[in-house]
């Protein structure tokens, strides 16, 4: 529970071990991962890219510690969670992840200010100061004036902030996004994606799932992944050049 | 200090956080919980009426047992079922007059007794006459044993009782049925074929609502020993112990009493048998309780049917907040947490039930308590059945309420969050 991101030795948020994520649909087994090895630092800024059925979403559910991986080990902040039950898994979900969704999904009856709490309500040390952390996290997000606003009367873009505000309020040490700009247009896209790079110059570790070139840019770091492997793992420049040597199909060039 | 107090203080979190977030799903939808809890609301009222109906019916009868004195001894003679006196002649088995002397002396809880010999007459007076009315011989006693002064003249004398005379009480209803003057002292009636001088009134007997009718209050009353002489009749007697409480003890006074008067030998078995009204009472109690528990069992059953409608609406609210469900859990919900959610919110709407309940059966025992004629005026709801109907409420809450939320805490939340 004492090791945060800062204290950690290395500052290796994230270490897995040649991962293995297998479904058995029938007589058949579907590698959904196979034999992942990554390691994430603080406050690197990573995005992950594939085509569908790369095993992006899955690796996705592993790093979230919504799904536990068939073999291999998964450590976060130095811990194996390969061993948790469904309440340690929730108690890691809680502390040290921070979602974003595609489709936002915030509650439609409660206000932007609850939705922001919410997390709190199930965590030990926050819930006494739920009001004030979620206020001060709404307005580092920009919506210290929409508090009180319901989801339906709020815009795509503020309702993505309140999701981000909400991954953000536990002070997770991780924050995982996936395709967080999809039901967005390109100028909120581009919105949401400034406040992810604010986020990443304030220190925060971030991962993104997308699908998109231009969101892909802003990561300092992009994976991309092929049949549940790693096939490359560049920074944002040289994937940039590679992806220009190689033309538009970089990344999927070996299907 | 702060490591002691976690446990609680996580208990009172989930607790307070559940009971918030139920109150605001109920709220949320108002039409939907108020539909669903109306099985909870019949059944809880049903259970609380019929209950209190039941209890305003024991009430009454109670208190008309009451009215018959809880403290009287009756003493009759019996056959026995065995031994030598098994098939004796009735001569043998009734009581004489003779074997009650002594008893105030020997039986020290006993405060009083008296001889009754009771039979039916035609008693005229004049041209009118009063067909069938109830004749008794009492001695003096009987007034204060049963209650009843005399409100117009005076009771026996002892010259009365030595000498058999033929004097007569009446009760004002025989005396108005006989169209005598108000002031009937000295006057004389005939009782059977026999001549009888009147020389008070008693006051009428005290209307008991629910035997009022099982006795006529045509009255005529003579000395005891008169009776004896005339009719040579099967007798009774009745005695008052000194306290309620102590009519056990009276009874085996009593008992050791008659049976050496009556010189029983050790092995023969009582040729009397001892009525108290406590011992009906006690009777009553057992089986008023009976059967309010079944009543109250058969009603209950609404409060199930209710509680299948909880968890039929639990189920609905469950598939339709699966993303919610799914979006808790990704942000570190625990299942316990989600379970207790779910369950709390289907316990609160039960007791939220419960309470429209318990009011509509208030408003029910209280027509009950207007119906003419039915005797139920009493009719309340006692603290136990509104406490019973609560925790049964909150019971089938939970019964009901588990599988919907063992349900959602089962949830996987990768599935639940691709939940359409």
């Amino acid at each position: 529970m004492t090791a945060t991101t800062s204290t950690h030795p290395d500052n290796i948020v994230i270490k897995l071990d040649n991962v293995s994520r297998v479904y058995k649909v029938g007589v058949e087994s579907i590698h959904a991962l196979d034999g992942v090895d990554l390691e994430v630092r603080q406050n690197e800024y990573l995005a992950v890219m594939g085509p569908s059925g790369s095993g992006k979403s899955t690796l996705m559910n592993l790093l979230g510690c919504l799904d536990r991986c068939t073999s291999g080990t998964y450590r976060l902040d130095g811990k194996d969670t390969t061993r948790l039950g469904a309440g340690g898994l929730a108690h890691i979900r809680n502390t040290r992840i921070g979602f974003v969704f595609q489709s936002f999904e915030l509650m439609g009856r409660s206000s932007a200010l609850k939705n922001v709490e919410m997390p709190l309500i199930y965590s030990r040390d926050g819930w006494w100061s739920r009001h004030k952390r979620a206020r001060h996290m709404l307005e580092r997000v920009g919506l210290g004036d929409r508090v009180k606003h319901r989801p339906n009367q709020l815009s795509g873009g503020e309702k993505q902030r309140v999701a981000i505000a909400r991954a953000l309020v536990c002070n997770p040490s991780i924050l995982l996004a996936d395709e967080p700009t999809g039901n967005l247009d390109s100028k909120t896209s581009e919105d949401i994606l400034a406040l992810f790079d604010q986020l990443h110059a304030e220190g925060q570790t971030i991962i993104l799932v997308t699908h998109e070139e231009s969101v892909a840019r802003h990561a300092k770091r992009v994976i991309r992944m092929v049949d549940g492997r790693i096939f490359s793992d560049l920074s944002s420049e040289d994937d940039q050049a590679r992806r220009a040597a190689m033309g538009e199909h970089f990344g999927e060039v070996s299907k | 200090m702060k490591a002691v107090l976690a446990i609680p203080f996580a208990f009172f979190r989930l607790f307070y956080q559940s009971v918030y977030l139920a109150l605001g799903q109920i709220w949320a939808n108002k039409v939907r919980s108020i539909l669903t809890t109306t099985g909870i609301v019949i059944g809880v009222a049903s259970v609380t009426s019929v209950i209190a109906a039941l209890t305003g019916l024991k009430a009454n009868v109670l208190s008309s047992f009451e009215s018959l004195g809880t403290n009287k001894i009756f003493i009759v003679p019996r056959w026995p079922r065995e031994g030598r006196f098994k098939n004796a002649s009735w001569r043998v088995i009734r009581f004489r007059p003779q074997q009650f002397d002594g008893l105030r002396e020997r039986c020290p809880s006993i405060d009083d007794y008296t001889l009754m010999a009771e039979q039916g007459d035609t008693i005229y007076y004049g041209v009118h006459d009063i067909e069938d009315a109830r004749v008794y011989g009492i001695n003096p006693s009987w007034h204060r044993i049963e209650n009843r002064s005399v409100i117009m003249g005076r009771p026996f004398s002892l010259m009365d009782e030595e000498n058999g005379w033929q004097v007569c009480l009446i009760t004002p209803k025989v005396r108005d049925e006989l169209r005598m003057d108000r002031n009937c002292i000295g006057k004389r009636i005939v009782i059977g074929q026999r001549s009888f001088t009147v020389v008070g009134v008693v006051e009428t007997r005290v209307e008991s609502s629910m035997f009022g009718q099982m006795g006529s209050s045509e009255e005529v009353f003579i000395p005891f020993p008169t009776a004896w002489k005339l009719w040579d009749p099967w007798i009774y007697a009745i005695a008052s112990c000194r306290k309620p409480e102590l009519s056990e003890e009276a009874q085996a006074e009593l008992r050791f009493f008659l049976r050496q008067a009556r010189r029983l030998g050790p092995g023969d078995p009582d040729t009397f048998r001892m009525e108290v009204i406590e011992e009906y009472l006690k009777g009553f109690n057992a089986i008023a309780m009976t059967t309010t528990a079944i009543a109250g069992g058969v009603v209950g059953i609404s409060l199930l049917v209710g509680g299948i409608g909880i968890m039929n609406i639990m189920l609905v609210s469950v598939s339709e907040r699966t993303r919610e469900i799914g979006l808790r859990k990704a942000v570190g919900a625990k299942p316990s947490a989600i379970l207790f959610q779910f369950l709390v919110e289907s316990v609160v709407l039960c007791l939220f039930g419960g309470l429209i309940g318990a009011g509509l059966g208030q408003g029910l025992t209280w027509l009950i308590g207007k119906i003419p004629g039915a005797s139920l005026d009493k009719a309340y709801i006692p603290l136990w059945a509104l406490g019973l109907s609560f925790g049964f409420a909150a019971g089938v809450g939970v019964f009901f309420g588990m599988f919907p939320a063992v349900k959602a805490a089962r949830l996987d939340p990768i599935e639940a969050l691709r939940h359409e």
